[in-house]
């Protein structure tokens, strides 16, 4: 199977720590993914690493069935080329309407002088609509997304990254802060959009991990320790002793 | 996101309207209509504050939605004015230099005639060569596209290297106060080629004009001032009502979340720094012609530091806000600065405001920062009930369950 994302033999130092050692990871199409690993592990600086925000000393990063390295690429480039990211804090525009931050991220033409002859058509309202029913926002698409409560601005965030139509999402610990019945919303959510796309995902707790069912990698010191269902990584001693065991 | 522009942006007919009022009273109680009752260098004044008011406009829009606090677009403004001014200089020189040389045995070559305008315009600093930068001075219409097209240049060029290099905040805010001071700096010279500190003058004198009083040309000064900052206005309003909106205003709370959207940063912030550097350069083609002279002096670094006082006692992120910042701290800067105010006696001490207006100035500005951060412009918010819930930062509870603090209800 043709693999969506190929990062291989990546080494990242910053100020002579090596965040990233030598990490080699990979996810087809449409594949639920969760990441785990203890702090320090380099789940961040992976994530970075992929969106174009931090720049590997070595490796390399391929991308779709053309192969693209991104490592050339700007942040931006990337996320037109169809990678999604969700931050660990919910970054919303707090100032901004749901309706404003869902119609900004919807996939359309990135640049200055489209956007600016931009209006949405019946069909952009309707899709956004469709959005915030699936995120459970449908009757607060008018308020201000600085109002909305923790949970409500993660799942904006989520919903944000779908309307972005991404191939790939990278999902930075969105059940952080939420209530149980809030977590359970997200795990459907993600599970969802992994029938369509590829979705990694950042996870400290390791419920919510059980609860999405899927393949684990499990990072330590910046590199792979372990890969697997959650039962067999789990019962592997050196997760047991990095991670598990303390 | 329903109903027609005007409807969504309900400030902007509002606006036009007070715009188009102001206007009309002002052409009543002008010179040029009889009564009197408004000098005609008051007229200028308030001409020349529409100007300054449209250059308001443009700082808004780079500052208060963008986040880029630039403190160098009053160079752009100069800029404009300069380019204007030199068409001006050439052609009001060019007529006098005909008319005398018209009495002559013999009459005058072509060039002669230009030699002669060199003489008049740089004797001043020595020289009567034209230098090349003055190659296009006979020509208006090509001045007047140089008024657009210099200032929209130089900034496109300066963004290009700055965006492109992430230099962001306050170090960016340093690199435009630097450009304005070496623009100004080099304006000063002598061999410049733009008369030094001399600047250029006479700019109230439109060649082929000389017929009509200054009361009447004025009043076009400053209709054409309103007719301009109506346009920006409504320009303005368009570009931040939309999508494109949306964006910029993003770019400003979180420049990195957008990038992660998709959007190039350094590409809409290249295009809203040239944008309101047209802006300024066209608005300070307008208000020189009413001022009457430009000199280096006037791209000081201490202008565009104003420029940022004025939106940011009017209330900056808010179009109008700007406009009423402008024009209220230019106006009572004139007022103030032009001793109109009666001086305080204390006793041991007068306070002359004329010398104490910066001071005062200064004052407000901190006092505005620290306790009214949406300026004047957040009075507007009182009368529409409109308040931001108070939270400090924190985020509400997690659930409709939990606490919510009152404000966040509304």
């Amino acid at each position: 199977m043709s693999q969506l994302l190929e990062v291989s033999g990546v080494s990242v130092t910053f100020d002579g720590f090596r965040a990233i050692n030598n990490l080699s990871f990979s996810i087809g199409p449409a594949e639920l993914r969760a990441i785990i690993g203890p702090n320090g592990a380099g789940k961040t600086t992976f994530m970075d690493i992929v969106t174009g925000k931090t720049r590997p000393d070595e490796g390399h990063v391929l991308w779709g069935e053309m192969n693209q390295s991104l490592l050339k690429m700007s942040e931006s480039r990337i996320a037109q080329a169809g990678i999604g990211r969700k931050f660990q804090r919910p970054t919303v525009f707090e100032d901004q309407s749901v309706r404003d931050n869902l119609m900004m991220a919807l996939k359309k033409n990135r640049s200055p002088w489209s956007v600016l002859t931009f209006r949405p058509s019946s069909a952009d309202m309707a899709r956004i609509e469709e959005l915030a029913e699936e995120i459970g926002l449908a009757d607060q698409l008018g308020r201000k997304s600085g109002e909305l409560s923790h949970g409500q601005k993660q799942w904006l965030e989520i919903g944000m990254l779908l309307a972005q139509e991404p191939q790939l999402l990278l999902v930075d610990e969105p059940a952080a802060g939420m209530t149980l019945a809030e977590r359970e919303h997200t795990t459907d959510l993600l599970k969802q959009a992994a029938k369509t796309r590829a979705v990694v995902v950042v996870e400290h707790d390791m419920e919510f991990v059980r609860r999405l069912d899927c393949k684990v990698t499990v990072l330590h010191e910046g590199s792979v320790l372990a890969e697997g269902s959650l039962d067999h990584v789990t019962q592997n001693k050196d997760v047991i002793d990095v991670y598990l065991g303390r | 996101m329903t109903g027609t522009f005007l409807t969504r942006n309900p400030s902007v007919p509002i606006f036009l309207a007070c715009l188009a009022l102001f206007t009309l009273a002002v052409t009543m109680t002008s010179e040029a209509a009889g009564t009197g009752a408004l000098s005609t260098s008051f007229l200028k004044t308030l001409g020349k504050t529409l100007c300054l008011c449209l250059v308001a406009l443009a700082m808004d829009l780079v500052w208060g939605y963008t986040g880029i606090l630039s403190l160098g677009h009053m160079a752009f403004f100069g800029i404009g004015g300069y380019m204007i001014g030199m068409w001006l200089m050439y052609a009001r020189t060019e007529d006098i230099v005909t008319a005398s040389m018209a009495n002559s045995a013999i009459p005058p070559t072509e060039q002669e005639v230009v030699d002669a305008i060199g003489t008049q315009i740089f004797g001043v600093v020595g020289s009567a060569e034209f230098p090349p930068i003055w190659a296009f001075a006979d020509s208006l219409w090509i001045q007047l596209a140089l008024v657009v097209l210099v200032p929209g240049l130089l900034a496109l060029v300066f963004g290009w290297l700055a965006f492109r290099s992430r230099v962001t905040g306050v170090y960016l805010s340093i690199l435009t106060q630097a450009m304005t001071l070496a623009l100004a700096l080099y304006l000063f010279q002598n061999d410049s080629g733009l008369r030094g500190n001399n600047g250029l003058s006479g700019l109230q004198n439109i060649p082929g004009l000389t017929a009509v009083p200054q009361s009447q040309l004025s009043l076009w000064f400053f209709w054409a001032s309103a007719v301009a900052l109506g346009a920006g206005y409504l320009l303005c309003a368009w570009v931040v009502s939309g999508k494109f909106g949306s964006v910029i205003r993003g770019i400003r709370d979180d420049e990195a979340r957008v990038r992660f959207l998709g959007y190039s940063v350094e590409g809409y912030k290249l295009f809203v720094f040239t944008l309101t550097a047209v802006i300024a350069g066209i608005a300070g083609a307008l208000y020189y012609p009413q001022a009457g002279i430009i000199n280096p002096a006037e791209i000081a670094p201490i202008a565009s530091i104003y420029l940022a006082v004025w939106v940011a006692i009017g209330g900056r992120g808010r179009l109008y806000g700007a406009v009423i910042g402008a024009a209220f701290v230019s106006l009572l800067s004139t007022m103030f600065t032009g001793g109109q105010v009666p001086s305080v006696p204390l006793g041991f001490y007068t306070i002359n405001w004329v010398d104490w207006w910066q001071v005062l100035l200064g004052l407000s500005f901190v006092l505005v920062t620290l306790f009214a951060p949406k300026g004047i412009g957040g009075l507007f918010d009182l009368i529409s009930g409109r308040r931001a819930p108070d939270r400090h930062g924190a985020d509400l509870g997690p659930d409709k369950g939990s606490f919510r603090e009152q404000e966040a209800e509304q």
